[in-house]
This record gives structure tokens, sequence and C-alpha cells, in this order.
């Protein structure tokens, strides 16, 4: 994380759209912001400048950098995002950011003519994304396959963009109502029987989790985006803690992004199932 | 106008500081507010020996309030002092250091170490964490046992020349009894009040949300137990006051030194708006103006009470 790169600041919205059940994807205008971006990092949003009811800012993942823009893509999940969903054009919000690690991109980790899979569940798509955009701009030879899941056909996201883009989208439903009826990571077994040069995950935890299992029988290096509850994301309340071979780190300021094996899963799922999320 | 304000024998630049476990060492919050303008950074508490924390979950927002179970997680008083002190040191920030222990002896050899090696502006005992257990006493926190209270205030005392503040917990049936046991051990000031113990829960799971099941609640929610606090006190001790509890702009620190407080500490907005402190503080200089007064002092304990 480079911190002189964090910007506080209130951003005018481009746009807030519902594109699909529950999902929104708010377009912000700030050069600033998108300009020290890279895919993977977050920012967090206060939805109700002088509001102390939803009273915390709302870490979100980078979904789209553009050169003066940028856009978050979230599920409506409490009070936070729904009052989130109902700004509209013109109105502002305000955006720390850009905040964390993004994906490992520099100095090799996926080589030009390798083949990278990226595996989303949920809303989960949304820094990943990003990630897709930048590797087809910047690796036209690297050969792409995102893999999909989400509960139900309603709730699979950004497909055509990334098909337009020229990458190879495979889908799994919990309720087979498109694609195949199953998780994603069914999917992934099969797909990484062509040995990738890297994994890239973004979802709930209980996935992440079996993603992780499966990279390491495989040997195959993978990262993960973790989300976790947070309250300042820069790494002074230490509320985001998360347990890692070295001990506790941080969700906000060490990731969001962590090696698959660094990770404890067991933990991991459990603290986030105390709390009824997943 | 004159914002500088003193607390015994030290001079701050001015009554709105930052309150501990709520801005890192400071460091964190370069280049988003101006450290130099805060009155002082009570840093993360530190103990002797390195403390892991709870485990997660650790923080869940409530009604305009936040419920938080860290458990002092710090890497411990020796790397505090080769490089966390140094670094804080280096954003230009007068600093307070905030130390805990889980004995008495733990509290002296922290402040003794800190007087000696880095001499901070102020140290505050940090008697009130809700989220650690105390060997020296029956009770849950050492601010709620007057005895216990003075008895480490007095000995911390003796040990140091430091600006010594004392933080209490709101979680006691009278906190005039502990206030007046932290200024009969010596305190230069009390600092209150830290957080109230809560729970969340979740209904769907039957669980509850954190980690170590309750946690510490700050926030906007507690601001009104917080003033009361701070009244009591006012009309108990005669040392200062440092006003504590769910302060998001410059009306709120006007409305805590009314009821008696020297100073104040921002906490929760910190972590909502990590660029507040310079609000708060230039919307406190313009209600000092509006009023017509030319220093906080003016409006201390001018709380038109029973008139």
């Amino acid at each position: 994380m480079d911190q002189k790169k964090i910007k506080s600041q209130k951003t005018a919205i481009i746009s807030n759209e519902r594109v699909a059940k529950g999902h929104f994807v708010m377009r912000l205008e700030s050069q600033e912001i998108a300009s020290g971006a890279c895919p993977g990092q977050f920012v967090t949003v206060k939805a109700g400048r002088d509001a102390t009811d939803p009273l915390l800012r709302i870490p979100l993942g980078i979904h789209k950098i553009g050169q003066k823009d940028f856009s978050l893509l979230y599920k409506v999940v409490g009070r936070g995002t729904r009052t989130l969903s109902r700004f509209v054009k013109d109105e502002s919000v305000d955006v720390l950011g850009p905040l964390g690690n993004g994906f490992p991109l520099e100095g090799g980790p996926v080589p030009g003519k390798s083949k990278v899979v990226i595996v989303s569940g949920g809303h989960g798509v949304a820094p990943l994304f990003a990630l897709a955009e930048y590797l087809r701009e910047t690796r036209p030879q690297t050969k792409i396959k995102f893999l999909m899941g989400a509960c139900t056909a309603e709730e699979v996201l950004c497909v055509k963009e990334l098909e337009e883009m020229g990458i190879s989208v495979g889908i799994a439903t919990d309720d087979g109502t498109r694609g195949c009826r199953g998780f994603v990571t069914g999917l992934m077994e099969e797909e990484i029987k062509e040995k990738p040069a890297r994994i890239f995950a973004c979802g709930p935890r209980a996935m992440l989790a079996e993603v992780a299992r499966i990279a390491e029988r495989e040997k195959i290096s993978a990262s993960v985006s973790l989300d976790a509850y947070m309250a300042c994301g820069i790494g002074a309340c230490l509320g985001c803690a998360l347990k890692t071979e070295e001990g506790y780190k941080l969700v906000c300021k060490d990731g969001p992004v962590f090696e698959a094996g660094e990770v404890l899963w067991k933990e991991a799922v459990q603290a986030r199932q105390s709390c009824g999320c997943e | 106008m004159d914002l500088k304000v003193k607390i015994g024998n030290t001079e701050f630049k001015n009554p709105v500081w930052v309150a501990s476990g709520t801005f890192g060492s400071g460091k964190e919050f370069e280049g988003l507010t101006e450290l130099r303008e805060i009155g002082a950074v009570v840093t993360k508490t530190i103990t002797l020996e390195k403390r892991e924390g709870n485990r997660p979950q650790r923080i869940v927002e409530t009604a305009s309030g936040l419920l938080n179970s860290i458990g002092l997680e710090n890497k411990g008083l020796d790397h505090f002092i080769e490089k966390t002190y140094p670094e804080a040191e280096r954003t230009g920030a007068d600093i307070i250091v905030s130390i805990a222990g889980s004995s008495c002896d733990e509290f002296l050899e922290c402040a003794e170490k800190l007087s000696e090696k880095v001499r901070p502006k102020g140290i505050e005992l940090n008697l009130s964490c809700p989220n650690v257990a105390h060997r020296d006493t029956k009770h849950k926190l050492i601010s709620q046992d007057p005895v216990s209270t003075e008895n480490i205030v007095k000995r911390t005392r003796r040990t140091t020349e430091t600006l010594l503040i004392a933080k209490l917990t709101p979680n006691v049936t009278d906190i005039t009894e502990i206030a007046r046991a932290a200024e009969a051990g010596g305190a230069d000031a009390v600092a209150l009040v830290n957080t109230y113990m809560g729970m969340a829960v979740d209904a769907f799971s039957a669980k509850p949300v954190l980690g170590n099941v309750f946690g510490g609640l700050s926030g906007p929610a507690i601001k009104p137990l917080a003033l009361k606090s701070v009244w009591d006190v006012y009309n108990s001790i005669n040392i200062p006051i440092i006003g504590i509890g769910g302060i998001m702009t410059g009306e709120d620190v006007a409305e805590f030194i009314l009821c008696g407080a020297d100073a104040v500490q921002t906490g929760t907005v910190n972590l909502v708006d990590p660029s507040s402190h310079g609000r708060i503080l230039k919307e406190f200089r313009e209600f000092l103006n509006r009023k017509g007064a030319s220093s906080p002092i003016e409006l201390k304990g001018k709380l038109a009470a029973g008139l």
C-alpha cells in the first residue's frame, strides 16, 4: 500500500445503476484515485456524509479503473449498501482510497504467454473484472479463463463485457439456472487440468478456502482477495485481523489480496460464519 | 484566538486530541490530516510484552456506534521504543503514550522505560480496556476498583515526572469514586470515558457477532452517557478532565468542555473520516468565535445547570 497515493475526497457520482437483482454499479469521477489504483485495491465509501447511522465507511473493491473515473460493483447486503444504492447521478460521496495491495502482477507472476484462471463467487467478480481487463490490455497473449459462480442466473454478472474483451467465461450456479449446476470450484478442477501460471480468486471465504485447498494439492500459485468487517481501512484500528501462518495480518493494509497458502482457512471461515455473513 | 490548554504542568497547542486505539501511532494518518495541528496523539495502547489480540471477528457496527474487541494487539514495549515511537515522533505530532498491563508491575516498567528512553509528552494509563484480564484486582477492569486504581496511579507517579493521565471505564456504579481514587493517587488528569461493554448478536446463526463474545461500544451512540460521566466527575474532583465519547463535531467538543472537560479526545470519528481532526478543530474554533470566547477555558464547566 502506497500511503502517499491515498486520497480522502468528495467524489461526484457519474452514475449509480442497478445491474442485476440487488446489485449496483456506481461510477465515480476522480482522476487522482483512478490514476493511483491497481487491480485488487479497494476504496471505502461514506454513504450519507453527516449521517451517524450507518456510521462506518463501506469497503468496496475497485471494479473498473478508467482514466478519470472508476467504478464500484456492490451488492445490497445491509444498511450501508442500501443507503449507497439510493444515491443518484450528480450527488457525491466521500471516498478514501486507493487502499490495500492489489493482485501481484509485476515482476513475473504472470508471464506473457501463460494461462491464468480467474475464479469469482457472487459479487467477488468486482475486483476480478479490473484484473481481467488489465491482463487483457497488458498481456494480449495470456490465455484468460474466467470462471464465475453465483447463486442463480439473475446474479451472474459482467459475462457479456468479458466475452466482448475476448475472455472465455465459465459459469456455475447453485440452482443450475445458468451454466453448470454446482460450485465454481468444480469448474476450476476441470479447468486447471491444463495447468495455469496462477489462479486469482475472490468470493465467499468458504469458496476461497476450497480454491486454496485445490491449488495447494495441484501446486499452483493462487492469489485470493478477502473481505472483512473493517473500520479505518488504513491499518490503524486493527479491526480486520486475519489469522495467517505469520500471525494476524490486516485485510486492509496487508491485503486484501493474500497468497492462498498463507491464510489459516479454518479460522478465516469460522470468523466470518459466526457473524452470519456466509 | 488562543487555543492552548494546560494539563498539569504541560501545555498543549489545543484541546482537541485523538484517542488511543483509533489513530495507530499517527503515522497511518500522515497525508490525510495535519498531524502537527492535533493537540496530542494518544498512541495505540502498548503492553510490556507483545500481545496477539483477540480472535476475529473484532468489530461490528451497531446503531450509531462501533463495537470492538481488538484485545490490545500490539508489538510490545521494546518494539514501540525502538521503532514505533521514533516514527511517530518524525511526523511532528505531540505524543502521549497509552500503556496497559496485566499487573501493576507491568505498568511501572512501561512508564519507567518510556520516561527514560523516549520522553513522551504524557503517559496515559489505560486502566479500562474491556478486552483484557488483570491480575491485581478481583474486578474485570482495574478502574472498576478504587483501591487498585489509586495504587497503580500512586506507584506509577513515583516512577515518572511525565504528565500522567488515568483513563477510566464507565462500566461502574459510580465513576466519581474511581476518579477521586485516581486524583488521590496523584494523577495529573483523568480521561473518560473508555468504551461501554456491549454485545451484538446474530439471531440467524444464534451466535455472538464478535469472536470474543463481547466488546466495547464507542461512537455517537455513547455521547450522552459520556457527557454525564464528565459532568458528574467535574463536580467531584479538582484535577483536569479529558472528555471522550462519540465526538463528531466542533459543537460536540464544546459540549464536553461545558460539562467540565479541559480537553477532549476524538475516537471513532477518526475511523469514519481520517481527516476529521482538521474539520472538528475548525468547527470548534468557529464555535468559540461565535460565542465571543477567546479561549476554550472560558467555556469550562459553564453548563447552566440548575439555574
